[in-house]
């Protein structure tokens, strides 16, 4: 007994003034959608401001609006055909409001892009077109309004639709219908007029009805980026629940699978869910808990593929389309926040290929900024590796935002990864080793003089582990047996003080960065450097250990090991006694830095 | 006012009675609501083979989403629970989206003039569902009789001192909050004063004009205004939830659902609703919920969630605005706007 009608959202997009919302408001009225007394109210309102009726006013329900005459956001409303429900919306056509209507945009399924009849295209005809492609919205019509006002001309139509469709052939656009219409007049809006017989094709109604709803995408690769991992034992809870959302493609209890960009791997134990029957399986769209066999530690942000099936690109380097919206154009050297599926990581504008007018198709060649409402070619590079896929295959994981200071300030699709034979650290650490120079005393002569070779010595693992407590009785520990070692108790908050951000994830990469400069001259000088440091990935240990080279990095890890296999030199039960775990350390120290004079040689 | 004359007007006064009142042990049957935390027999399964979805699944899907997000990026975070349909699908909602958990409290502004089985309502499911049941009111206002029903204050002036005000100082917490502690079984002062940074609201896109226009994560500024010329961006689910000291974000997740998907929701998922909904015999019932003075009941047989999702879609009440039973609305020029840059749910 599915008595639910399917749904679609469409938005109605074009020019300024060139009769959107007068199209909505007749498709409500003639469809008979509006609310009882609505219409009647409306023309009340008219006649009481001795303003000539429209059916626009319909929608403008905000009184900002009605004032100023046009719709500066993004408004919905509903009607019925027999067919379907469908959710219309209300874009604007001011160049000033390209957020909102992109807002608008990016919700919808299909869309009307309304030209006008008499003034022919115009700048945001174009760019709204240029918008409906690169949202990715396939059902698009075209319908060419106020027709009352060029006498119904056959010929007006014809050459509008001829220049028009010469555009979206540029942009790979193919509009399902172009409709000759008159809004105001009730023209081929759910009937077929009568004032241009020459034309006989669908009106508007009929060519959303024809509209085909996109289905989810099953039939591809498992796409599940992990939105949060949730415990909630306080409530006597034990399942450790990984949710989010499939993007695509379909997972079943037993699966192999795979996280990335962290690579860990492991196998399906259970579908969860609440107030459902049991289900073993669960498909694109559908947001889902997962509780895997095995204990491995993942963050929210990751990936989750099938092992057995195409992966997505992981790289800290992409090529994309953006466009921008923000207030401050797109700069080089400037941190942004980058939002991908639900991945969160600090980005820079690396490169600008190519800067577009959207509204003119011409290209803007050797710009050194991207400015509001832009269209721009871009190589981006991020702080940390990301999943993601192309466009092209897998739209959900090859789009996402730029965000400036709190706001969402730019939108992307991503064309390719970009596999840098050198990663900026690379780079760095390559040019800050040849600018480097280097001392008469080698290392091996340093560590035959103390005694024992150097050593960055980092003591990691969870907050409240007792990390401090361990890495201070260890540097007494070392000092007593006569060892040249020094505890750096520098605090997350001092080290990352400079880097002038409320970004979390970039505040810490921050710390680590500078943590790793200083313990490269400070091992480098022979010393043996304790750090002890809270809750770092698998990523933010190899920057530290790559920073510090060519020196050695120990890592001792205290309580739960969340890191991949290998990682980790040392690995300590979180009830572990501070002199027992030190004496650990110490004897793996004997082994690895020579304390032991016979190990020297 | 006359039809409100034979409703049970004993009404719940303010806060300190219900603290020092042991909330009795309801009957169920006195709520009228059947077996619930049970699988619903009307459950429509997901046929895997085809993988279709249906429109409330999607809904669904979407809104569980946006619950989800919220509650990462959110330190301090609770949902506002007004008792009605909208708030209480949102509810049950949340207990999907964190698997029969509800991770943040739930706020409710008593303005003392509710009409009491709604708050018996509450207190029911608070106890049964766990929930961390926190409640704010305008005492100074109640006290000085600045009210509509003392006839000291008109209807919209009513509402901003009941409900908007009330609602904007508890967020902020620095008007008393009193919390429902479990094991004594009673409200007492919450010694969390910390403001909410994200706050859960149940409004519909399709409730009325304004509302038709937010966000699904909507930016209040610091004097919990609301810039509807400025809205942020929200493209391929990715929402603003970035925001500066100061300001807050309301979260709406229930923007796409309209009042005949809450109930088909509502009857999919058994999810018990306050009786006052429903026809009790006297071809008279509540098509929204509010205080007793303001609120009229409309004429309708309708006496289960079936008769009410029959009469939305095809019947009497299928073209007729759900909030025609609202007097302020009328007061306010036939739209919300003046209530909601106020803070107004």
């Amino acid at each position: 007994m599915n008595m639910q009608k399917e749904q679609m959202s469409v938005v109605i997009v074009g020019h300024v003034d060139h009769g959107k919302s007068t199209l909505i408001g007749r498709l409500l009225a003639d469809t008979g959608s509006l609310p009882q007394g609505k219409l009647e109210a409306v023309k009340e309102n008219c006649k009481r401001t001795s303003k000539p009726f429209e059916y626009a006013f319909l929608l403008d329900a905000l009184k900002d609006e009605q004032s100023q005459g046009i719709t500066i956001d993004t408004a919905r409303c509903f009607f019925k055909s027999p067919k379907r429900d469908y959710i219309i919306i209300d874009a604007p056509g001011h160049i000033e409001f390209l957020k909102n209507m992109i807002t608008g945009a990016a919700r919808a399924e299909a869309a009307l892009l309304v030209i006008d009849a008499q003034e022919g295209i115009r700048e945001n005809s174009k760019r709204h077109g240029y918008m409906m492609s690169f949202l990715g919205i396939k059902n698009v019509t075209v319908c060419i309004n106020k027709m009352d006002l060029v006498h119904y001309d056959q010929e007006a139509f014809e050459s509008i639709k001829k220049e028009y469709l010469e555009f979206l052939n540029e942009i790979n656009l193919k509009p399902r219908n172009f409709i000759p219409l008159s809004a105001r007049e009730g023209e081929n809006i759910v009937g077929r007029s009568k004032k241009m017989p020459w034309y006989g094709e669908a009106s508007v109604l009929e060519a959303l009805d024809g509209f085909v709803k996109a289905t989810p995408t099953y039939a591809r690769e498992l796409r599940f980026p992990v939105q949060d991992i949730y415990k909630f034992t306080a409530q006597s809870d034990d399942r450790r629940i990984i949710a989010g959302r499939i993007e695509s493609g379909t997972v079943r209890a037993g699966d192999q699978v795979i996280f990335l960009p962290s690579n860990k791997t492991s196998r399906i134990k259970s579908v969860e869910g609440f107030n459902t029957l049991e289900i073993s399986q669960a498909f694109a769209g559908q947001s889902i808990g997962l509780c895997l066999d095995t204990q491995i530690y993942i963050r929210p942000g990751e990936v989750m593929c099938k092992v057995r099936e195409r992966l997505p690109h992981v790289s800290t380097k992409l090529k994309a389309n953006i466009f921008w919206m923000g207030n401050q154009p797109l700069v080089k050297n400037k941190n942004y926040k980058l939002k991908v599926a639900t991945q969160q990581v600090p980005v820079v504008l690396s490169e600008i290929l190519n800067v577009l007018d959207a509204s003119e198709l011409s290209s803007i060649r050797n710009k050194s900024q991207v400015d509001r409402h832009d269209v721009a070619e871009c190589v981006l590079e991020t702080l940390k590796p990301i999943a993601f896929d192309d466009i092209n295959s897998i739209p959900e994981t090859g789009r996402f935002v730029l965000v400036d200071n709190y706001e969402i300030s730019g939108g992307g699709i991503i064309l390719a990864p970009v596999y840098a034979q050198e990663t900026a650290l690379n780079q760095h650490i390559r040019s800050r080793e040849y600018s480097w120079e280097r001392s008469a005393i080698t290392p091996v002569k340093r560590a035959f003089q103390y005694q024992h070779k150097s050593a960055l010595v980092v003591i990691t693992g969870q907050a409240d582990t007792g990390k401090r407590i361990v890495a201070k009785a260890l540097e007494e520990g070392l000092f007593k047996l006569g060892k040249f070692v020094y505890f750096l108790g520098v605090s997350n908050e001092i080290l990352s003080a400079g880097a002038d951000t409320n970004d979390r994830t970039l505040g810490k990469i921050r710390h680590i960065q500078q943590l790793g400069e200083m313990a490269h001259v400070l091992t480098d000088a022979g010393l043996i450097l304790i750090a002890s440091i809270s809750d770092v990935d698998d990523y933010e240990l190899n920057v530290l250990k790559s920073l510090n080279r060519p020196n050695k990095t120990i890592v001792v890890n205290i309580g739960e090991n969340r890191f991949g296999e290998g990682e980790v030199d040392l690995s300590l039960p979180e009830d572990e006694t501070r002199d027992s775990a030190v004496q650990k350390i110490l004897d793996l120290l004997t082994k690895t830095v020579a304390l032991d004079p016979e190990y020297l040689i | 006012m006359s039809s409100n004359a034979c409703l049970p007007v004993g009404r719940v006064t303010h806060l300190e009675s219900l603290i020092v009142i042991r909330l009795r042990k309801r009957n169920r049957s006195t709520i009228g609501v059947p077996r619930y935390d049970t699988v619903s027999a009307n459950y429509e399964k997901n046929a895997m083979d085809n993988k279709s979805m249906t429109k409330l699944d999607s809904l669904e899907a979407q809104s569980i989403y946006i619950l989800r997000e919220a509650y990462r990026e959110f330190k301090s975070l609770a949902m506002l629970w007004s008792i009605g349909k909208d708030s209480t699908v949102l509810l049950w909602l949340a207990r999907k989206a964190f698997f029969g958990h509800v991770p943040f409290p739930l706020v409710h502004i008593d303005t003392s003039f509710k009409i009491p089985e709604m708050i018996a309502y509450r207190d029911r499911l608070a106890k049964e569902w766990k929930l961390n049941m926190v409640v704010g009111q305008n005492k100074q206002a109640l006290e000085a009789k600045q009210t509509f029903p003392d006839g000291n204050v008109d209807r919209l002036m009513c509402c901003k001192l009941l409900k908007s005000e009330a609602l904007k100082h508890t967020l902020a917490g620095d008007w008393p909050r009193y919390r429902f502690n479990h094991p004594t079984d009673r409200y007492e002062l919450d010694i969390n004063t910390e403001p909410y940074t994200g706050v859960i609201v149940g409004v519909r896109a399709d409730e009325e004009g304004s509302r038709s226009k937010e966000r699904y994560f909507s930016p209040r500024d610091r004097n919990n205004e609301w810039d509807v010329g400025d809205q942020p961006p929200e493209l391929w689910n990715q929402f603003k939830t970035d925001f500066a000291p100061g300001t807050h974000l309301r979260i709406h997740p229930l923007l796409d659902w309209t009042e005949l998907n809450i109930w088909e929701y509502v009857e999919r998922e058994n999810i018990p609703v306050v009786p006052l909904y429903f026809d009790q015999g006297n071809g008279k019932r509540y098509r929204s919920l509010g205080c007793y003075p303001c609120t009229l009941p409309v004429e309708s047989a309708a006496k289960n969630v079936r008769d009410i999702v029959e009469e939305l879609r095809t019947g009497k009440f299928a073209n007729i605005a759900e909030r025609a039973g609202r007097a302020q609305d009328k007061d306010d020029g036939g739209g919300l706007e003046t209530l909601r840059r106020d803070g107004y749910m």
